[in-house]
């Protein structure tokens, strides 16, 4: 599958997806996933999956990455490549600043998507995403960042207007406030709707009881 | 119902006289034939002139990213086929290869040829549904039979080829499940013969008939950099002069094989999107001849185990569907069932463009410009 995204430099040497090469560098890169704390972080052997060991993330060198990290310094916690797809993470406190530089220095113009991840277990229990695509470049990145819960995200509206409902989707679905939106409200659910539907800890039946009760005028929507 | 609250902003604020008394906000929809399904947009008019818009959405809202991280990802792929449920071929494309790559398998060049051929046919369909509700709400009754009696040619081969004719789950991670029927070639070519005409037909009754013309002219304006800033994708974005399509940007599938071309508009109204949308299905003919000539020998189905287990990770794939980007975001923790299933549904983001197409327009141009944006509530609300 040719989706690679294209780098403006010519991709490490390291970079390849081969099985071998992989293997080697998976001992030295294994601290680098270490931000997902999956439940089975170790490949469950007894499945016996396609391959042994999948691909791991490998460091992402671009021109872009060094001038961030210049710039940033530590604040760019990782800048990998998985799967021949880039990403970023960073600290919250670099943006909104970070993605308005990406879309006025590094022709990001298109914010492809927002969209966030829960996990509960963590302190900081969200993650919050941004898929950007630059038209210029043919480029596609992701950048991320935790946020605890309660704490707002920056809101991306004013720097890509589509972000407007992209966010107030993950509010509806998660209850993160993106500070400086224009119009943070519900958007799929009810304006009454109490809870979060995305979070791990909103079960797969669960509702709103009392809001089905008193619009629908019935005992349960179940 | 607790009332939803709507703050439509002004521009700026008008100076008051009695006649602002003229002032009205009105509600059009969810239950209404122009708009394609449950979408109910709060309009705010002076006489005939929209001043305002808002969309209030979530009527069909299925919670189907939730369902998603309760079944195992062979469970979860028959849902995807009930988002754009007039697309359904392209939603599981989408997802397919986005699992494929999780696992870091490929399907086999049979398979990706069966996939783009199912997939070309599918936007035929799609555009030829479009089409016909479109001309529909704009007045023009006739091509609502014309695309309707030629979609059914389309229906009849999915259903001849996996038993379903919309919600059709078409495909497998990792390959497709059936091999062609005898005669599937035949069909498909017979097919292409077919319509090749009937889509001259629909353009006779349309392209230049002044009513059509008069009513779809400088109607929706959106200029490239508004596209882009508001993330709009597919023949809307293409059809304001931005030459982009994921099946050339970033190939997937087996397109690189095949020779076709990106058809763009240059004002950006809902005339061009018309054309372009026009000139995609001939495209798509193309792409299904080249592809029906060429298909290899070989599996339909790459080696992939009876459960899957994807490594951590996660994956972001997109294909470019019918109504424009449609992306999948999955994160797996290493177990049977995704950890996050996100999908970016591209009329959910195009039906954002709404306000500021519509703004300063009249009524009857508001039912133009959400059948031009052609979005499919299911994948909307999701």
């Amino acid at each position: 599958m040719p989706e690679d995204t294209k780098s403006p430099s010519p991709p490490p040497p390291g970079n390849e997806p081969k099985p071998g090469a992989e293997k080697q560098s998976g001992a030295a890169q294994s601290t680098s996933s270490a931000d997902k704390p999956a439940p089975a972080a170790v490949p469950p052997k007894p499945a016996a999956p396609a391959k042994p060991t999948g691909p791991v993330p490998v460091p992402w060198d671009s021109p872009m990455v060094a001038k961030l990290r210049q710039q940033y310094g530590s604040g760019i916690r990782e800048a990998n490549t998985y799967l021949r797809q880039n990403y970023l993470v960073v600290d919250s406190s670099l943006l909104p600043e970070l993605l308005q530089l990406l879309r006025d220095e590094e022709q990001f113009d298109y914010c492809v998507d927002i969209t966030a991840l829960h996990y509960p277990q963590r302190e900081k229990q969200f993650d919050v995403i941004w898929i950007l695509y630059s038209f210029a470049r043919n480029e596609r990145i992701r950048v991320k960042t935790q946020i605890a819960d309660g704490a707002p995200a920056p809101s991306a509206v004013s720097i890509w207007p589509t972000a407007d409902w992209l966010e107030r989707e993950v509010y509806d679905m998660f209850g993160i406030i993106f500070e400086g939106h224009p119009n943070l409200k519900r958007i799929l659910l009810p304006d009454g709707w109490k809870g979060y539907p995305l979070r791990k800890d909103y079960g797969i039946i669960q509702q709103d009881q009392e809001w089905v009760q008193i619009n629908l005028g019935i005992e349960s929507g179940q | 119902m607790t009332e939803r609250t709507s703050n439509l902003e002004l521009d700026a604020p008008r100076d008051k006289t009695f006649l602002d008394a003229n002032e009205l906000i009105i509600n059009m929809g969810p239950q209404h034939p122009a708009t394609h399904g449950v979408l109910r947009v709060i309009l705010k008019l002076d006489g005939e002139k929209v001043l305002g818009t808002e969309c209030v959405i979530g009527y069909l809202h299925r919670g189907v990213e939730k369902i998603a991280e309760h079944r195992t990802y062979t469970m979860f792929n028959p849902y995807v086929d009930r988002m754009d449920y007039v697309a359904a071929v392209s939603n599981g494309l989408g997802y397919c290869e986005a699992v494929e790559k999780l696992l870091n398998v490929e399907a086999p060049p049979r398979a990706n040829y069966i996939r783009v051929i199912l997939t070309e046919l599918n936007r035929i369909a799609s555009h030829q549904l479009w089409l016909g509700t479109h001309a529909l709400d704009i007045g023009a009754i006739t091509p609502l039979f014309y695309t309707f009696r030629d979609r059914e040619e389309i229906l009849k081969i999915f259903e001849k080829y996996c038993g379903a004719r919309l919600t059709t789950h078409a495909f497998r991670i990792g390959g497709c499940q059936y091999e062609t029927y005898e005669g599937f070639e035949a069909d498909v070519k017979k097919f292409v013969a077919f319509v090749t005409p009937k889509i001259d037909e629909y353009e006779e009754l349309l392209t230049t008939n002044r009513i059509w013309v008069e009513r779809t002219r400088n109607v929706g304006l959106i200029t490239g950099k508004q596209a882009i800033a508001l993330g709009v994708t597919g023949p809307v974005l293409r059809a304001s002069g931005v030459k982009w399509d994921l099946r050339k940007a970033q190939p997937y599938a087996a397109y690189p094989d095949f020779d076709f071309e990106i058809p763009i508009g240059q004002n950006g109204d809902t005339f061009d999107r018309y054309i372009v949308r026009m000139q995609e299905m001939r495209q798509s003919l193309r792409i299904i001849s080249q592809a029906v000539e060429r298909i290899p020998e070989g599996p339909i189905m790459a080696k992939v185990p009876k459960v899957l287990k994807p490594p951590v990770g996660e994956i972001y794939h997109s294909i470019e569907a019918p109504k424009g980007e449609l992306g999948y975001f999955i994160v797996s923790d290493g177990s049977t069932q995704p950890y996050r299933v996100r999908v970016r549904p591209p009329s959910f983001v195009n039906l954002q463009a709404l306000d500021m197409m519509v703004r300063g327009s009249l009524v009857a141009d508001v039912i133009a410009v959400i059948g031009t944006l052609d979005i499919v509530l299911g994948e909307v609300d999701r």
